[in-house]
């Protein structure tokens, strides 16, 4: 039965392949004691998916939607796998930046994790990152369960590595676990509900029923039970507290790939649920994200941004800025129209190329220094490490959202998506809170660069294993504050494939 | 307990119809109640057992981390390389009949191999989980 050798076989089941690579890649780098070898396969694993998802992105460019049956069970019956514009946009944007955060985690890890859990880590770093691709791919609502699971527990093993550096590291994955297990359970919870009055846990499925159902207690116990646990998963305000410990306290490496497509992978699911999985009852939605996203959002940012603002240590004040990113992206999911979706989505590429880059210039910086990274350490650091110090001015400012940089055109096309609903004191909110971020980012960028070395310190060796991944990042964040069109064309096909309710 | 002889020939006995009991689970599971997850629970607890009874070091003497490890990752790849097979002969992901072109066998073959990855997994987990927490005093003393 076979017809046409690797190739066809590897375009023929795209879907499945993007979850299907770094899941069974794991338990191979698991046993494989050579930390080396574990990486270049990790890569290979990693990079494997990139491919499917880009093929898979120009496949929905064309035909607009894919669907995969596992096990050739026709759905409902069997699980699903959906693609389609949203889906294979969040795809690219997660592989993408998950491949770059493992081809730097060789060099970074090693200077960060005791050489022998390095196997393991990769092998949980596998896992995470196939866990939150199958997240996003699935189409079944109690398979997205799994996933999530999938991704928090090897998430919480890849924290706790920071434990070598760091004994917080060991609190903070307990409290993600603990925490996460919640928002889980909750998800959970609420899939029991709408289980039990529609009898199916396909997302399209349920999505049809849903609307002929219409509304009723059990109805919407689901609803707030799904949409609760999965904004834990997102770490929006006020459920966001496991975030800054977690990212801050892992090593700098896990923080940059967890930073890049964790959050985004929740965020995404969670627009799934309110624009697709309950697009049949606008009246419930509507509140949701009215009194309830919207608010908290605004909220999350301003919280993140002055948490920030008073932090000195440099990972910490990363993740609290995080916390307020994902407010603009839940923020412009909240107000649910074409432009703002598509502005999320938008910011959810920017700011995995922010982000992830932000981070590994900080395993950079740590792995020179030996400790660390504060404001104290970083004192004078941008005449003893050139490189890597330009590489995170550069996604730094692009955090601010200066012209010409990726996070620019996110604020650009977030601003005017609000201006366009004509709410003013939300926009006041948005601009207040950008001039905000400044503060703490000029902090870091004046004691980079304008205060002198201390007398006698080293110059610090950069290594290029580290800096190169790292400037291919930050690169792609002047590049695509230069040349938007690509991501702007596809987030606007994004929010039309999730706002026209067709899964 | 490893001077009490009621529990080192309790143990002893024991120690093969339990294996012995979980394989029936294991093999019943692709047609009755059973299967891979409450086989490989058993088939542990058999492990588990001598561990409890012989002392740690004598249970990873039987079976060492690094084979526990090696097993854990086998049983994965059984159930993943199904899939994989599956793909390669042309049908979809862990779709068991396309595994030998007939549905009758293929749903048989698929079946079992996956129980067979899925118990073979858990046993070496649930002995990892043993080992990991019963070791903790001795290891971090």
């Amino acid at each position: 039965m076979n017809d046409g050798g690797l190739i066809a076989i590897f375009l023929q089941n795209l879907p499945v392949l993007v979850v299907v690579i770094p899941l069974l890649l794991a338990p191979v780098v698991a046993i494989i004691t050579a930390p080396r070898l574990a990486w270049a396969i990790s890569v290979a694993g990693v990079g494997g998916a990139f491919l499917a998802a880009i093929l898979l992105q120009s496949i929905t460019e064309s035909i607009g939607r894919v669907t995969y049956h596992l096990g050739n069970w026709e759905p409902p019956w069997g699980i699903e796998f959906v693609v389609d514009s949203a889906t294979s946009l969040t795809l690219v944007i997660m592989t993408g930046l998950a491949f770059f955060a493992t081809l730097y985690a060789r060099a970074s890890l090693m200077s960060e994790i005791k050489h022998t859990d390095l196997g393991k880590c990769y092998a949980a770093w596998l896992l995470a990152s196939g866990g939150l691709f199958g997240l996003v791919a699935t189409g079944d609502a109690f398979n997205l369960f799994v996933f999530l699971e999938i991704s928090a527990l090897s998430s919480v093993i890849l924290i706790s590595m920071g434990a070598g550096a760091d004994r917080r590291a060991l609190s903070a994955g307990f409290n993600y676990l603990v925490i996460g297990a919640v928002g889980a359970t909750f998800y959970v919870i609420g899939v029991g509900f709408v289980y039990a009055i529609t009898g199916t846990l396909n997302i399209a499925d349920l999505a049809a029923r849903i609307a002929d159902i219409g509304g009723g207690a059990a109805l919407y116990a689901g609803f707030g039970f799904m949409i609760a646990g999965i904004m834990v998963k997102a770490a929006v305000f006020p459920v966001h507290i496991w975030l800054p410990a977690a990212y801050g306290y892992a090593p700098s490496a896990v923080s940059s790939l967890l930073a890049a497509i964790a959050t985004k992978a929740a965020l995404y699911v969670l627009a799934r649920l309110l624009f697709t999985l309950f697009a049949g009852v606008p009246d419930i939605t509507e509140l949701a994200v009215t009194y309830v996203i919207v608010p908290l959002s605004l909220a999350g940012i301003f919280v993140g941004t002055v948490m920030a603002i008073y932090e000195k240590d440099i990972k910490l004040l990363l993740a609290h800025s995080s916390v307020a990113q994902i407010g603009y992206i839940a923020l412009g999911f909240g107000l649910a129209s074409s432009a703002s979706v598509a502005a999320s989505f938008v910011h959810i590429g920017n700011h995995a190329l922010i982000k992830g880059g932000l981070f590994m210039a900080v395993g950079g910086f740590v792995a020179a220094l030996g400790s660390r990274a504060n404001l104290a350490s970083f004192v004078g650091i941008g005449r003893r490490m050139p490189i890597t110090a330009t590489a995170f001015t550069v996604c730094g400012l692009s955090l601010a959202g200066l012209p010409l940089t990726a996070g620019f055109i996110s604020k650009l096309y977030l601003v005017r998506a609000i201006l366009a609903e004509g709410a003013y004191v939300i926009t006041a909110l948005v601009l207040l809170s950008s001039a905000l971020s400044l503060i703490y980012l000029w902090k870091i960028i004046e004691v980079m660069w304008m205060q002198p070395a201390p007398a006698k310190a080293p110059n610090l060796a950069e290594n290029p294993a580290i800096y190169v991944p790292l400037w291919i990042v930050a690169l792609a964040n002047i590049w695509f504050g230069v040349d938007a069109s690509w991501l702007v064309a596809a987030s606007r096909a994004a929010a039309a494939a999730l706002l026209g309710g067709g899964l | 307990m490893k001077n009490n002889p009621v529990f080192r020939v309790a143990a002893k006995i024991l120690f093969a119809p339990i294996i012995l009991f979980g394989l029936y689970v294991q093999f019943h599971g692709d047609f009755g109640p059973g299967g891979g997850f409450q086989a490989g629970v058993i088939i542990a607890a058999a492990f588990i057992l001598h561990g409890l009874v012989f002392g740690l070091d004598q249970g990873r003497r039987l079976v060492s981390a690094r084979v526990n490890l090696w097993v854990m990752a086998i049983g994965v790849l059984i159930y993943g390389g199904v899939g994989v097979v599956s793909l390669f002969q042309g049908g979809l992901f862990l779709d068991y009949n396309a595994l030998t072109g007939s549905v009758v066998s293929g749903q048989h073959i698929g079946i079992i191999l996956v129980e067979l990855g899925v118990g073979v997994t858990v046993t070496s987990v649930m002995l990892a989980l043993f080992h990991a927490f019963a070791g903790f005093v001795e290891d971090h003393s």
